[in-house]
């Protein structure tokens, strides 16, 4: 029994590589569709935030947060510290609102759903269906024991939320999983209590932004005592040309309450460049649990670097309850140019926060990823595990911050950053910063820098394994302890991720 | 039948040649070993016959059943049924040791237009061999070679090639660092192997060896060269008196 349950989770690989064989073409999301839409007038104004304001429908505080943030914003200046190399932004050449026109007024059920909208999440393979979710990573002939899984999807498509799977079911367990422009509505004090304390507006310049124009995104809010029975997700599409995704999600998990969260995120391609700057907050209450996972892979432009996401996100978690814990698991393989740090606040006393990243750039892209960990309680713990893998033309930075305050007594940090390198015009930096101002405390960390070993690739050949699956094969390995964080329900699509974004850039 | 004729190596990356002009012709079911001091290239010319890169063929042929495999790639070499032992077996962390033979012997079997093995009736063969080559479950389940004992890597290399069923098989100081029980069990292993229509070329420094796999040939290799063949008691002559009377 037990062995069979090896062989499933074993079996990865072999799945992996036959996966990534038939799909030949390496970014399968880049197609468009056509569809009916409406936009806002293009630029940045006043003018813009009240309309997107008023086409949500949204009540006066909420206008007036967003107002306050964009008053501050046309005062900031984008930030210049990463180590990113990208032509300018011209706030006033995109679109802030797209909607398609279907969804004028929110349909009901997702029979009401335009088809062609349908049709690109059954294309993307995302269940807008409340079907079961068979677990992607367990192969037919040994799923006997397993049960399928639900999973629940919150898609978002341009600036609006198309719909939210199984909701019923989780109210009845008083799981709140809707939209953020609903959840404004129908919740507002829940709302009005949370947003912007974990990411305030003056957080920084693309959080700023984000605080004035949100368009939609995902809320969540978990009982006290309530464990969550199946997986939430948000599935983001970028769709419309020129236009501009700022999404908000809230994820709150009461006392002693889990959650497990997972968002998706794709593009099509195109030869400009889209702007996606997302705010997520996190708040985890006495004994609550968060895991968040990410599988990033909007379009990362094409080989000679055109085009493709500037991805800017901010997101953080706040551990403000005592022995509350969130997990941040991300695997990045899309997008131009990402600048993104998960981040925990270790607020409450014992609480704990961990990272695990795979964090990959190929051709021309650009990553500067990794997290904080602020330690503020006592005991708390943190762990971060990063994997950064470069390729072509790449330029992929780790950047993290653990910072333990006086006052945290008795806290660990444990880093650990591998770095691999594919061919040698490509580049990986680590850039660790570590403070620890509390003599009980202690940090670790670890770094290494490797290339793709040719004994190990002749070793693979040796055994009859050809070139392109045996980098994939090594690849995975080299990720396995990331990939092993993800929901099983993901683990397998993110290992062809994994394989697939790196496709070619061996021999 | 597997033959090498008049081959002559460089190693690219110190443009030094290291192979001076061997010859050797192995008929099926024959087991041929060949003995050398130190440095007088046996891996050099294991790794030109798996067609490692960085191995320059200056001269000379290497055939499989009168068919040059020089333009072979090594993982077409090793469908075709060239399997290497190594001399010092490579480490590939997270890769589960059981998937990678999976992904080795289905790869393999894709190439020669055989149907896949799925999960269950790899297993099956699996227990079966590795129970006979005394290799636990445990071993199968751990990332490849990482943290193996020197007798667990070489063990988990004849189990390999138990698995992968190749019609010439290169070992490569397979009993080097073994004890005599680890290496009893990894000659009942080759022995079990041998059959009419698969053969050995087995590189070793110790005599000790070929009191457990008989070879049919024992050839002498210093400086690139084969300089003298015989049968099993010229391995006996080298235990007794070194290789310095026969290097002059
Ligand atoms: N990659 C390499 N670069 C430089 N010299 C090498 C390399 N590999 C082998 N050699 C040299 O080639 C010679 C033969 O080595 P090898 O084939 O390993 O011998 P053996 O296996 O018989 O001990 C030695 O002199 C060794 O130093
Ligand atoms: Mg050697």
């Amino acid at each position: 029994m037990s062995e069979l349950k090896l062989e499933a989770k074993d079996g990865i690989d072999q799945e992996t590589i036959n996966s990534v064989k038939s799909l030949g073409e390496s970014y399968k999301y880049g197609f468009t569709t056509d569809i009916d839409m409406e936009y806002a007038p293009k630029g940045l104004s006043e003018e813009i935030v009240k309309l997107i304001s008023k086409k949500n429908d949204e009540p006066d505080w909420m206008l007036n947060w967003r107002l306050e943030a964009y008053k501050r914003w046309v005062k900031m200046d984008e930030p210049n510290w990463p180590m990113l190399n990208y032509k300018g932004i011209d706030y006033d050449d995109q679109y802030y609102y797209a909607k398609p026109k279907s969804l004028e007024k929110k349909p009901k059920s997702l029979d009401e759903v335009e088809p062609a909208l349908l049709e690109t999440y059954a294309k993307l393979g995302i269940p807008l269906k409340e079907q079961e979710f068979l677990a992607g990573v367990i192969s037919p002939e040994n799923n006997k024991d397993t049960k399928p899984k639900k999973v629940a999807v919150d898609a978002v498509f341009d600036s609006v939320s198309v719909g939210t799977t199984f909701k019923d079911e989780l109210e009845k367990l008083g799981i709140i999983f809707c939209s953020i422009s609903e959840a404004i509505k129908l919740y507002p004090d829940l709302v009005k209590k949370y947003i912007g304390t974990v990411v305030p507006r003056s957080d920084n310049y693309f959080a700023t932004l984000n605080s004035a124009v949100f368009s939609d995104g995902s809320f969540v809010y978990i009982p006290e005592g309530v464990k969550c029975p199946m997986e939430l997700s948000t599935y983001f599409r970028i769709n419309a040309e020129n236009t501009g995704q700022f999404e908000r999600t809230l994820i709150i998990a009461d006392k002693k309450s889990y959650v497990s969260y997972l968002e998706g995120c794709t593009a099509p391609m195109r030869d400009t460049h889209q702007l996606h700057a997302a705010v997520v907050e996190l708040v985890a209450l006495d004994e609550a649990s968060i895991k968040y996972s990410t599988v990033q892979n909007w379009y990362p432009g094409d080989e000679n670097g055109k085009g493709g996401i500037y991805n800017f996100v901010t997101k953080r978690a706040d551990c403000r309850g005592a022995n509350s814990k969130v997990m941040w698991t991300q695997i990045e393989t899309g997008s131009a140019v990402t600048w993104k740090y998960p981040s925990c606040i270790l607020r409450g006393d014992n609480s704990q926060g961990e990272f695990y990243s795979v964090a990959i750039a190929n051709n021309y892209q650009q990553a500067d990823t990794g997290t904080k960990m602020i330690h503020l309680g006592k005991g708390t713990r943190s762990r971060i595990v990063s994997k950064g893998i470069s390729a072509g033309k790449a330029q992929n930075t780790y950047r993290g911050l653990v910072n333990i305050h006086p006052k945290a007594a008795n806290s660990r940090n444990f880093t650990q950053c591998d770095s691999l390198l594919i061919g040698n015009k490509c580049g990986a930096h680590t850039v660790p910063y570590i403070e620890n101002k509390n003599n009980s405390s202690r940090t670790e960390h670890e770094a290494t820098t490797s290339k793709i070993d040719d004994d190990q690739l002749f070793y693979c050949l040796q055994r009859g394994i050809n070139e392109e699956d045996a980098v994939a094969l090594i690849i995975n390995g080299f990720c396995k302890e990331v990939l092993q964080a993800l929901p099983m329900e993901f683990a397998l699509e993110a290992q062809k991720l994994v394989a697939i974004s790196l496709e070619g850039s061996v021999g | 039948m597997f033959e090498i004729k008049d081959l002559h190596v460089n190693i690219s990356e110190v443009e030094k040649k290291i192979i001076n002009g061997i010859n050797l012709k192995i008929n099926p079911g024959e087991v041929h070993a060949i003995m050398g001091p130190n440095g007088s290239g046996k891996s050099t010319l294991s790794y030109t016959l798996s067609g490692k890169e960085g191995y320059e063929i200056e001269k000379g042929d290497i055939e499989l059943d009168g068919e040059s495999i020089l333009d072979d790639e090594p993982d077409e070499r090793a469908a075709k049924g060239i399997f290497l032992a190594f001399q010092y077996p490579i480490e590939i962390p997270g890769v589960g040791n059981l998937s990678f033979i999976r992904t080795a012997l289905n790869s393999q079997r894709k190439f020669n237009g055989k149907d896949e093995l799925n999960p269950a009736e790899f297993l099956k063969i699996l227990r079966e061999k590795a129970d006979y080559l005394n290799v636990d479950m445990e071993m199968l389940k751990r990332p490849l070679n990482v943290g193996f004992s020197g007798g667990e890597k070489k063990r988990n290399e004849i189990l390999q090639m138990a698995l992968l069923e190749p019609r010439f098989c290169i070992l490569d100081e397979t009993d080097s660092g073994l004890d005599v029980d680890a290496m009893k069990q990894v000659s009942k292993g080759v022995n079990s192997l041998r059959s009419e229509d698969r053969s050995f070329l087995i590189i070793t420094h110790y005599q000790r060896l070929l009191d457990y796999i008989k070879p049919d040939f024992v050839h002498i290799m210093a400086k690139g060269k084969i300089i003298k063949t015989g049968g099993p008691e010229l391995a006996l002559e080298v235990e007794d008196q070194g290789y310095t009377h026969l290097l002059n």
